[in-house]
């Protein structure tokens, strides 16, 4: 189904490993992607490495999702490089209170809206982000909906003239 | 009988049969442009839907009168009347035939030119007193439009009227019994048309009331009876301009077999099916194309018109020199917008 | 002589209720005349928290959901969960309902960009006639569909493991006749505006955006290969049975609105070309592979993406072993596509705005979720 066998995966990771040697970062592959941790303090000169280096090139973040695995948050960034066709992702773990993350819309602008909607949906404040206002919800709403802790209701009560 | 009595007669009599040429006009468009979509059109109301544009305007008759919170007063409400007063002043002089006119001016033709050109002020108005911004928008592309396209349809009647030497509308339908004008000045005619489109708004140049961009423009914010002013104006002014086409291109009522009125108005409505199939096909130039276009091709050409027509008064052609040449010009100038046209491509 | 008249910008809002914002879009332009200075987009006044529900429904139940994502490609929707959810837990899908599923999305694809083309139309200001020859197309598509599923537009058809039903016998037949019907009206429909000098003047060098930017913005679909960029998932990342089948990806130069409608064009002439190849290969056999009454996947994570007609449609889907989703991301292709807009709308017009938003094809239902 994957585009990567597993031999090309493996060289993947080879090149990964190598790229990234001192940026203490945890390579490992289920499912058959490249997965690599990293603290938040680094993932921007990562994500930046990961892009500018010519033997890697993952110029396209596919996706950036926000997970709350109910005693920390982990962001998962799916990159993919347009040129060589890899795939791989980026996750950092974030703490509940004091959710801080830097931001990656420097290296790739489309990480725009995918942080503005974690931000607002978690809670999580990106810094460095030009612009970090509610994208979904509505305006005045401090609550954070995909929080494990968010109760599973409307977020205000029905007013007279909702249908 | 007195004359007040004549002249209320007539001009009620022209009042009425405008409205119901206007709801069959209607009931044509949907109709016509239906059966372009593939479909049928109204069919529910009456005979193939003959009442649909009747129940509609019973509908706008009864509606609420709807005036925003802080719309001007009174550039709000009268707007719609000095849009239609205007356009309906255009037919104190439209002769549908010999007798059959309110009043035959000798100055016809430069009293349309001058009395259509006011019902901008009317849609100025509009677009100012709704206060609201799309139609502010609307009204200003109204207002840029019109003085855009008003100089080469002055221009393209001052070819007429040169030849005609003449500006009165009985006159000039009269000198076509043999040859219409059209076959004279087709690049007249082109130049006509093409202005009258803009000046009607209708597609490809109905920028200002463009439903996908200002959403209806200066008549954004009416509703009722005033919305259907301006909707009975922009019909008056389609039959308005198509009569005027038909009269002074066409050769008006002066063909035979048929009664004199009835040519007319069958030449008449040609026209404005033409307009109206070009509405159901084209999309909608830019309002910076649209500039590009009334500067830099029809004004100029409008000039080569006047200059052939000139020259074939001054050097009394024969009738064929100058027919062709305005052909070939209309035929070089269609190409050459073909191949390049207006608007900036950035 | 200084300058005598001070101009000041002007704010418009347009949308959410306007016309041609194609739904629930809202985005306040900051006009000089009729110059667009700035445009900033507001969205979210469709947000249902499909992300939130799914994690309270469970797996099959989900699929629900996700018909009402992209509105107008269910079923390419429901590929891509279900897919996530079969990758999760391992499951073969048997090789006759790959096929069903693929004749259906690229069905859908049809649907889609015929609608794209009617609302791109009507954007440019024909008065409803590109819109009706488009729906006349789509409404036998959709009339198709119905036949399979029993509805025209919110399916719920595919199932994790395979597809809810077989085909209906007579689906050869329909198809026999819906396929020449369409691939006419393809034509009749390019030839109505792809020609057209004044859509051609209104749509060339609108809206464009050059490759480096495009992969920048994680663009995705038509709107990236537009720019050049031949990137197509059912390509370059092979999924169900595409790679049976023979189909060329088309690619635009300028990366404006004229090429990103070229190439919707062409991608419905080549998804026809793949429905019909399809269909003379289908295998027979069993629709549904054996899955457990109640889905519950291992505990892990995938990424599934799938190319929508809108683009690249990712579904992130964490499993933490129970019955229900732990967490399911939805990257919607309209949603990172419209990200770009900005970008586009650089130094266009009041009307050229309409086009490119036209021309991006964007659906509220799945930017906002």
């Amino acid at each position: 189904m994957t585009a990567l066998g597993p031999k090309e995966d493996n060289s993947l990771a080879v090149l990964l490993g190598q790229t990234l040697e001192g940026v203490a970062a945890v390579i490992e592959q289920p499912q058959g992607e490249a997965v690599v941790t990293v603290e938040p303090e680094k993932l921007v000169s990562l994500c930046r490495r990961l892009k500018e280096d010519p033997g890697l090139g993952f110029d396209y973040l596919r996706c950036l999702s926000a997970v709350d695995y109910g005693d920390h948050f982990q962001l998962v960034y799916h990159l993919y490089s347009m040129a060589y066709g890899h795939k791989m992702v980026v996750k950092v773990n974030i703490p509940l209170e004091d959710a801080v993350a830097p931001s990656v819309t420097a290296v790739w602008r489309g990480a725009d809206w995918h942080e503005r909607e974690a931000a607002e949906m978690f809670g999580i404040t990106f810094t460095g982000h030009p612009h970090l206002v509610p994208l979904l919800l509505e305006e005045g709403c401090d609550e954070h909906p995909l929080c494990k802790s968010h109760p599973m209701v409307a977020l205000r009560p029905p007013r007279n003239g909702d249908s | 009988m007195p004359w007040y009595v004549d002249i209320t007669a007539r001009v009620g009599a022209m009042l009425i049969f405008l409205i119901l040429t206007v709801l069959a006009l209607v009931w044509l468009e949907r109709k016509f442009a239906g059966r372009i979509q593939m479909r049928l059109g109204p069919m529910r109301t009456g005979y193939q839907g003959l009442l649909q544009s009747l129940a509609d305007a019973v509908k706008l008759l009864l509606k609420e009168d709807l005036r925003p919170a802080n719309a001007d007063r009174w550039a709000f409400q009268m707007a719609p009347f000095v849009v239609f007063v205007p356009i309906f002043l255009i037919f104190v002089t439209i002769p549908f035939s010999r007798e059959l006119v309110i009043r035959n001016l000798d100055m016809g033709l430069f009293y349309i030119i001058a009395v259509s050109g006011l019902s901008i002020v009317g849609i100025v108005m509009a677009g100012w007193g709704s206060d609201n911004k799309y139609a502010l928008l609307g009204a200003v592309r109204s207002a840029a439009q019109m003085i855009s396209y008003e100089l080469p349809l002055v221009l393209a009647l001052l070819g007429i009227a040169m030849q005609a030497s003449s500006l009165n509308l009985v006159t000039i339908v009269e000198q076509q019994r043999f040859l219409p004008n059209l076959f004279m000045q087709p690049l007249g005619f082109t130049l006509f048309m093409v202005a009258a489109l803009a000046e009607l708004h209708r597609s490809p140049f109905d920028i200002p009331v463009a439903e996908s961009e200002v959403v209806g423009g200066p008549f954004i914010e009416y509703s009722g009876i005033r919305w259907g002013i301006f909707y009975l104006s922009e019909y008056v002014n389609l039959v308005a301009v198509a009569a005027l086409a038909s009269l002074v291109f066409l050769g008006g009522w002066e063909w035979p077999l048929l009664p004199p009125a009835a040519w007319f108005l069958v030449k008449t409505f040609a026209l404005i099916m033409v307009i109206m199939w070009v509405r159901a096909t084209l999309p909608r130039l830019r309002i910076d194309q649209l500039m590009d276009f009334a500067w830099k091709i029809l004004l100029p050409l409008a000039f080569v018109n006047i200059f052939i027509v000139g020259l074939y008064r001054l050097y009394q052609w024969p009738t064929w020199t100058v027919s062709l040449i305005s052909l070939a010009m209309a035929i070089v100038a269609a190409a050459t917008v073909y191949h390049f046209p207006g608007g900036e491509r950035r | 002589m200084q300058r005598q008249l001070d101009t000041v910008d002007m704010t418009l809002n347009m949308g959410p209720q306007h016309p041609s914002t194609h739904g629930v879009f809202r985005m306040v332009l900051t006009v000089d005349g009729e110059r667009i200075v700035a445009v900033e987009p507001y969205i979210g006044y469709l947000h249902r928290g499909i992300e939130k529900l799914s994690e309270t429904l469970n797996y099959r139940q989900v699929i629900t959901l996700m018909d009402r994502a992209d509105y107008l490609a269910n079923f390419n929707n429901e590929l891509t969960y279900v897919m996530a959810v079969e990758k999760l837990m391992r499951i073969e899908v048997p090789e006759r309902a790959e096929y069903i599923r693929v004749i259906l999305c690229e069905l859908n694809r049809i649907a889609s960009h015929l609608m794209f083309y009617g609302a791109m139309g009507s954007d440019a200001g024909v008065f409803g006639t590109a819109f009706m020859y488009a729906f006349q197309a789509r409404e036998k598509i959709v009339a198709a569909f119905e036949s399979v599923s029993g509805a025209r537009m919110m399916h719920n058809f595919f199932r994790v493991g395979g597809v809810r039903d077989d085909l209906p016998r007579d689906f050869g037949p329909i198809m026999a006749r819906l396929i020449p019907q369409l691939r006419q009206s393809i034509e009749d429909c390019h030839n109505l505006l792809g020609h057209n000098e004044v859509f051609i003047a209104r749509s060339k060098g609108i809206g464009t955006i050059g490759p480096q930017e495009a992969i920048d913005y994680g663009l995705s679909g038509p709107a990236l290969r537009a720019c050049g960029v031949a990137e197509d998932l059912r390509r370059s990342d092979p999924y169900s049975i595409y790679p049976k089948l023979d189909f060329r990806i088309p690619v635009g130069k300028d990366g404006d609105c004229y090429d990103r409608y070229l190439l919707r064009v062409e991608e419905m002439r080549q998804s026809l070309y793949m429905v019909e190849q399809a269909l003379e290969i289908i295998p027979p056999g069993p629709v549904m592979a054996q899955v457990p009454k109640v889905l519950k996947p291992p505990p892990g994570e995938v990424y599934v993406r799938t190319e929508n007609p809108r683009g690249d449609l990712g579904i992130y889907l964490v499993s933490q072993g129970g019955d229900k989703p732990y967490r399911v991301k939805v990257r919607a292709p309209s949603f990172c596509n419209l990200m770009a807009l900005e970008h586009l709308l650089r130094d266009c017009y009041i009307a050229d705005c309409v086009m490119v938003l036209g021309s991006l094809d964007i659906v509220l239902g799945e930017v906002d979720r």
